[in-house]
């Protein structure tokens, strides 16, 4: 296991470098221009000259390198000089993966956004699989009873509507047609600045994470019941539940140990999967109530043209989504003792 | 009794004093602006975008602004130079600027000319790729007289002396803190260009970069009592709609920048009563570009290019009709309502440059324009559309990619129709279309199509450089690398000469006549075809008092007199 993991990532390393040269083409061939949003009243000479700055008048295989150096060797050295204060090399001139909009640090960036992007994508995934486990196993045990129905028709509409749909749906109701002094109303607005110190400020983090959580979480969970109930189906008509029955095992512990635990396979690859995408962050969600996560970030930078952002944000999804595969196929093994990986 | 009523009256006045010392700093808690647009950074020089000018506008500050109505107020400086109170030479070659006694800095410093003198140098560094440096345009030397007096030298007569300095997108930063931020280093000072130490009425406490700013009551400002606000939260992100309605009917906030939707959402928000909407008109108009040279792709180097006039769209005949089959105040109500007026005048507004002389598109006159037509010879053929000499009246129609363009294109397309002219309709993503990108055959620059649309405006009130755009040397061409903003590739001799006349021309009526004489030129020729002369809309809480919709600066470029109503 130990020898194929290690092979594994080692694999990973050259298609990671391939992943982040093709996005580096791609970004580099889109028909875009950082100055292009800047108003017309800005004279072309002095767009040329903000271009030269940016450092867009060089050859491609050389910004690409740049970036190369800059996120593999500039960035770590950085990082391991502010967790252990260590300085290795020039500390104070060292060249950092740069946005072009905000001329900060693209990785600081990033670091500012990530609590609010795991706090709401991250809970509503929580909340999802809480929610999805629990109707996928009763659908599947009680298959076409009345409660399956509404658990099929939960899921069509978590699945079929948009987030911008039940977002501003949302909105409407808790924050506009609520009058503004009831407990339900919520806020449509997400502070990002706000910081829990005490119990008040810990419920109003509550509130505004509330209509972002229940949106996506109903969208989280529709896709993940459907695989559990799907997952706990194939179980009960197996061999293994009736021979557990025919033993005089408890219902109880049939479902709840024998078929739910088999039936967990798949759908643990399906949650470690779909781990990645909270860190992508809800681009929509974000939007509408302003959370201001990574997906607003990523929607700015690609709005603005702004090259170093999107190159590293698209780039830690890519590593993200390369790791959550390891460790799901490992993840398979430890579940599952008949797959073994030599 | 006498006495009664004096010591009444002295009781009284002793409360109305100290009801007027009442009015601290800060009194008023906090207030919440919302720009859908998140600010990226807090330094103009750096950046481009409104959203990132009008931030900074309340922690930086110029030497003077315009005010609501477009008129130059002083703020850093003591009065507007002019040449009459000699702040301007007689040759019109400088402009000397006296700044106020005793302003500082939010760390207390003062304020002195090497300040502004620093500045200038910032922006005018080569390397720095400073975006306002069109402000600085002829500048040749800014120099410090004496502490507090500034002197701005141009290398020619400079009728219109007050780009550098006037206005949010020129403001004077603190020498001491970007001191080790020009040229190549501008960009590398995070810290700095994220919390300027500023001479306006708030001070930056937190810079989440295109997330939130917040900021709190500058302690050193200038005027006692000012501002209200004790804290100011800039929030950014998610889009024009949800901050309407976070004004409008949530009441969340109290300010939202820019609602560009649908004119009966924004009229539906409002009728909640809680908060409301205001608009007001700066130069932008809507526009239809007319190419006066041939874009057929079979030209290749010489495509859109002086070299081949358009085979239909010289005939003036054509143009007039194109125009004439506008419904202009249908547009008007189908994409803006509140936020757009009819204009006959690519040069709207400051008032005194409104030409009275083109009234009269306001009518839609499709049985004119198909006279028109006829008599040009263009005649109707079995397909429905004119051709004459074997040439067809088929246009490609370019635009940006916006909901209320595309409605535009299917409006225009139907009444051209109706007067014989095919239409083929193109949508390019906007940062493509205004991206100045060489690759790209879609620039609104090179203009590879008979004619597109799009909106402009100037900066500031002053309208030369805005109509120096239509200067045959402005004509963006491969030898220029598709530079410049003369899109009809529209070439007169006599446009030029009124140009070099205004550029030597101080008196302000007499430019006044010499931008209405170019508007008309371009008008009357039908090379530029107004459609909607646009405003900007904003919407306030009720409870929000002070604000003034400015369109000719920063929209909170008086955010030192909001305040709360009681």
């Amino acid at each position: 296991m130990l020898n194929y993991t290690l092979r594994r990532l080692m694999f990973t390393i050259p298609t990671l470098l391939l992943i982040s040269f093709i996005i580096f083409i791609i970004l580099d061939m889109a028909p875009n221009d950082p100055t292009g949003n800047l108003p017309l009243t800005i004279p072309p000479e002095v767009r040329e000259k903000i271009r030269a700055s940016l450092g867009l008048d060089s050859p491609m295989y050389i910004r690409y390198l740049l970036w190369c150096q800059q996120f593999f060797i500039n960035e770590p050295l950085n990082l391991f000089n502010q967790w252990f204060g260590w300085c290795v090399g020039d500390c104070e001139g060292r060249l950092r993966v740069t946005s072009w909009a905000t001329r900060s640090p693209v990785v600081d960036l990033i670091a500012e956004r990530m609590p609010q992007t795991l706090w709401v994508v991250g809970m509503s995934y929580v909340v999802g699989i809480l929610i999805a486990v629990p109707i996928g196993v009763i659908s599947a045990y009680k298959q076409y009873s009345w409660f399956d129905q509404i658990g099929t028709l939960i899921s069509m509409i978590g699945f079929s509507v948009p987030t911008f749909f039940t977002g501003v749906l949302l909105i409407v109701i808790f924050s506009v047609w609520m009058p503004n002094d009831s407990v339900f109303w919520l806020p449509s607005i997400y502070d990002t600045t706000l910081k829990v110190v005490d119990w008040s400020s810990f419920v109003q983090q509550m509130r505004q994470m509330a209509m972002p959580v229940m949106v996506l979480a109903l969208f989280n969970a529709a896709q993940i019941s459907r695989y559990m109930r799907a997952s706990m189906l194939d179980n009960l008509s197996q061999d293994y539940v009736r021979t557990a029955r025919a033993k005089g095992l408890k219902e109880k512990s049939v479902l709840l140990v024998h078929v739910l635990r088999n039936s967990m396979i798949p759908v643990v690859t399906v949650i470690a999967l779909g781990i990645p995408q909270v860190f992508g962050g809800a681009i929509i969600t974000e939007q509408i109530f302003k959370v201001n996560g990574l997906g607003q970030l990523l929607i700015i930078g690609i709005q603005g043209a702004d090259i170093p952002l999107v190159q590293t944000l698209t780039f830690l999804f890519a590593v993200l989504i390369v790791l959550f595969n390891l460790v799901a196929d490992i993840l398979y093994g430890f579940l599952d003792p008949r797959i073994r990986y030599e | 009794m006498k006495l009664t009523h004096i010591i009444a009256g002295t009781l009284g006045a002793a409360l109305l004093s100290t009801t007027a010392m009442a009015q601290e700093r800060g009194r008023d808690g906090n207030v919440n602006v919302i720009y859908w647009q998140a600010a990226s950074i807090l330094n103009p020089y750096l950046s481009g975008g409104t959203k990132d000018i009008d931030a900074s506008s309340m922690v930086i500050e110029p030497l003077a602004r315009y005010d609501e109505n477009g008129n130059m107020v002083a703020v850093l400086a003591t009065e507007i130079p002019t040449p009459d109170n000699g702040g301007v030479s007689e040759d019109l070659t400088s402009i000397t600027w006296k700044l106020k006694e005793g302003v500082t800095w939010a760390d207390g410093s003062a304020l002195t000319a090497e300040d502004v003198v620093f500045t200038a140098n910032y922006c005018m560094d080569p390397d720095g790729g400073c975006q306002q440096l069109s402000k600085f345009g002829g500048v040749e030397s800014v120099e410090a007289l004496d502490d507090l007096t500034v002197k701005i030298t141009f290398d020619g007569p400079k009728p219109f002396p007050y780009g550098p300095f006037v206005g949010s997108t020129t403001p004077v930063i603190q020498a001491a803190q970007f001191a080790n931020c020009t040229g190549e280093a501008a960009p590398t000072c995070t810290e700095q260009n994220f919390g300027p130490i500023g001479t306006g009425p708030f001070t930056v406490t937190e810079f989440r970069a295109n997330d939130t700013i917040s900021l709190a009551a500058n302690e050193n400002y200038r005027e006692a009592g000012k501002p209200a606000f004790a804290t100011l939260t800039f929030k950014g992100g998610g889009d024009a709609a949800s901050a309407a309605r976070s004004v409008l009917e949530t009441g969340e906030f109290d300010y939202a920048w820019n609602l560009q939707i649908a004119p009966e959402i924004l009229a539906d928000m409002e009728a909640k009563g809680i908060g409301t909407v205001l608009s007001g008109f700066g130069p932008l108009v809507e526009r239809i570009m007319i190419n006066l040279t041939d874009p057929s792709a079979d030209l290749g180097e010489t495509r859109s290019t002086v070299a081949n006039p358009h085979p239909f769209m010289s005939d003036m005949a054509v143009r007039q009709a194109l125009s004439m089959a506008i419904d202009r105040p249908l547009l008007v109500e189908v994409g803006y309502g509140k936020a757009g007026k009819v204009t006959c005048n690519v040069l709207p507004s400051p008032a005194i440059y409104d030409s009275p002389n083109n009234a009269g598109c306001e009518v839609q006159d499709i049985a004119g324009a198909n006279a028109l037509l006829d008599e040009a010879g263009w005649e109707l053929g079995s397909d429905g559309v004119r051709a004459k000499d074997g040439v067809r009246l088929s246009i490609l129609y370019q635009t940006s990619t916006n909901a209320v363009r595309q409605d535009f294109q299917a409006l225009i397309k139907q009444w051209w129709t109706e007067i014989g002219i095919e239409t083929e309709l193109k949508n390019i993503d906007a940062a493509v279309f205004f991206g100045g990108d060489q690759s790209s055959p879609d620039t609104f620059q090179k203009l590879f199509a008979d004619l597109e649309m799009y909106a402009n405006t100037f900066d500031g009130t002053d309208p030369e450089a805005y109509m120096g755009n239509w200067a045959c040397s402005e004509i963006p061409s491969p030898d220029n690398a598709w530079l410049g903003g003369n899109m009809p590739r529209f070439c007169d001799p006599a446009y030029d000469a009124l140009i070099v006349e205004m550029g030597g021309t101080a008196d302000i009526n007499e430019r006044a006549r010499l931008a209405i004489e170019m508007n008309d030129m371009l008008m009357q020729s039908y090379t530029i075809i107004p459609l909607v002369h646009r405003g900007n809309v904003s919407a306030r809480a009720n409870t929000l008092e002070g604000v003034k919709l400015n369109v000719w600066d920063s929209q909170l470029w008086n955010v030192a007199d909001w305040s709360r109503a009681n």
